[in-house]
């Protein structure tokens, strides 16, 4: 194994530049160093200018998405040994607009995640001493779109997103489907105007790279798909059926 | 926030050459195309036959031309592509229960084969009989 790697680092310092720039660094290579642990090497050792997001190291946080060599990744738990002998390019996240250096401004995807009511909407509160229940196989049909960390990474592999940048996003419709499917929640009509919109589900095309690159497996590709199959459901019960019976 | 001077990487117009997965979405969409032709082309087929074995034969002659059979070869993949795909997005959106099992992606996906497979054999067997 090479004693170091060079890592290509994409750089943008608005007060300095108008166009972005790429600076080289030669970090070492240590088969427990993932990339974010790198940029920390740059940013202690070699160039206190640079800028980066990052909290947990351990891909909890969602924090540390970034575009690895092309590829969105969590910089915490991509390792620089596979990119040996390099050089790995880092990049900030596609499909945002760039604060600076690896920084991106996600206030889009802040404002789109309230329009789906992300918690529990309940019409029947239970009383301080009881609990809402759930069996382990009603906990199973939303626990994995639960999972979610607003790491941005399916945002930033989307196309759809990339070219029509109204369409909620796969992060947010996973969410609305984390509540939607819980036993516990009575607010999946009050999602579904936003949900079932052109903006919405029907806004993608399932290309599937939303799934590909979630590191934690949410699959926000099958909820969309899965959503869409809900909203047809919901239309033609609507268009056939009288009030009562839907 | 309003200081601060924003970054927007221009999106490429070769963006889609960039992932396999990509290309496969544009060529997806620009399925639509040959689905709406093989629909027209299906009624013209229709419109012929109801216009008698004149009609109907010269149906067959513009459709023995070579410019027609590249065409409808290259819309038949395109067709392909689409069906294998939209089968590939079904099992992702149906959750089906059987009581607290879920029914497996793969017997949802072989499902839709199997029922792609007896619709062809029905259409098979009432243009060869």
């Amino acid at each position: 194994m090479p004693e170091s790697i060079t890592m290509e680092v994409w750089r943008y310092r608005p007060e300095r530049e108008s166009e972005p720039t790429w600076d080289s660094y030669e970090v070492p290579l240590r088969k427990e160093w993932a990339v974010l642990d790198g940029l920390n090497h740059i940013k202690d050792q070699l160039d206190g200018t640079l800028s980066y997001r990052w909290s947990c190291r351990m891909g909890i946080c969602g924090s540390c998405g970034m575009t690895v060599n092309g590829e969105p990744k969590l910089g915490c738990s991509t390792f620089l040994t596979d990119y040996a002998p390099g050089p790995v390019r880092v990049e900030p996240l596609h499909n945002f607009p760039v604060i600076r250096d690896l920084v991106v401004e996600m206030g889009d995807f802040m404002a789109k995640l309230p329009t789906v009511k992300p918690w529990l909407v309940g019409d029947d509160e239970p009383d301080e001493d009881t609990e809402y229940r759930q069996t382990p196989v009603e906990m199973d049909d939303y626990k994995r779109y639960s999972m979610c960390i607003n790491c941005m990474l399916c945002y930033a592999a989307c196309p759809v997103y990339a070219l029509d940048p109204e369409f909620i996003g796969p992060a947010a419709i996973a969410l609305a489907q984390r509540y939607n499917l819980d036993s516990r929640d009575a607010g999946a009509e009050d999602r579904r105007d936003v949900l079932a919109s052109a903006e919405g589900v029907w806004a993608c095309t399932f290309v599937g790279e939303c799934s590909v690159a979630c590191p934690k497996d949410v699959d926000p590709a099958g909820a969309i798909q899965r959503y869409k199959l809900t909203a047809a459901n919901k239309a033609v019960r609507d268009l056939l059926l009288p009030r009562g019976a839907r | 926030m309003s200081q601060v001077r924003l970054y927007r990487p221009p999106v490429s117009l070769t963006w889609w050459l960039r992932k396999p997965s990509y290309l496969v979405f544009m060529l997806r969409e620009l399925s639509s195309v040959f689905i709406a032709w093989f629909v027209a082309y299906l009624l013209m087929l229709v419109y012929a036959v109801g216009s008698g074995p004149g009609a109907y034969r010269d149906f067959l002659d513009l459709s023995a031309n070579p410019a027609l059979v590249v065409l409808n070869v290259i819309a038949l993949a395109f067709v392909l592509l689409h069906t294998v795909t939209w089968f590939g997005l079904a099992p992702k959106a149906m959750v089906i229960r059987l009581g607290a099992l879920r029914v497996p992606p793969n017997v949802i996906l072989a499902a839709h084969y199997g029922a792609w497979l007896v619709v062809s054999a029905v259409v098979a067997w009432v243009v060869l009989r």
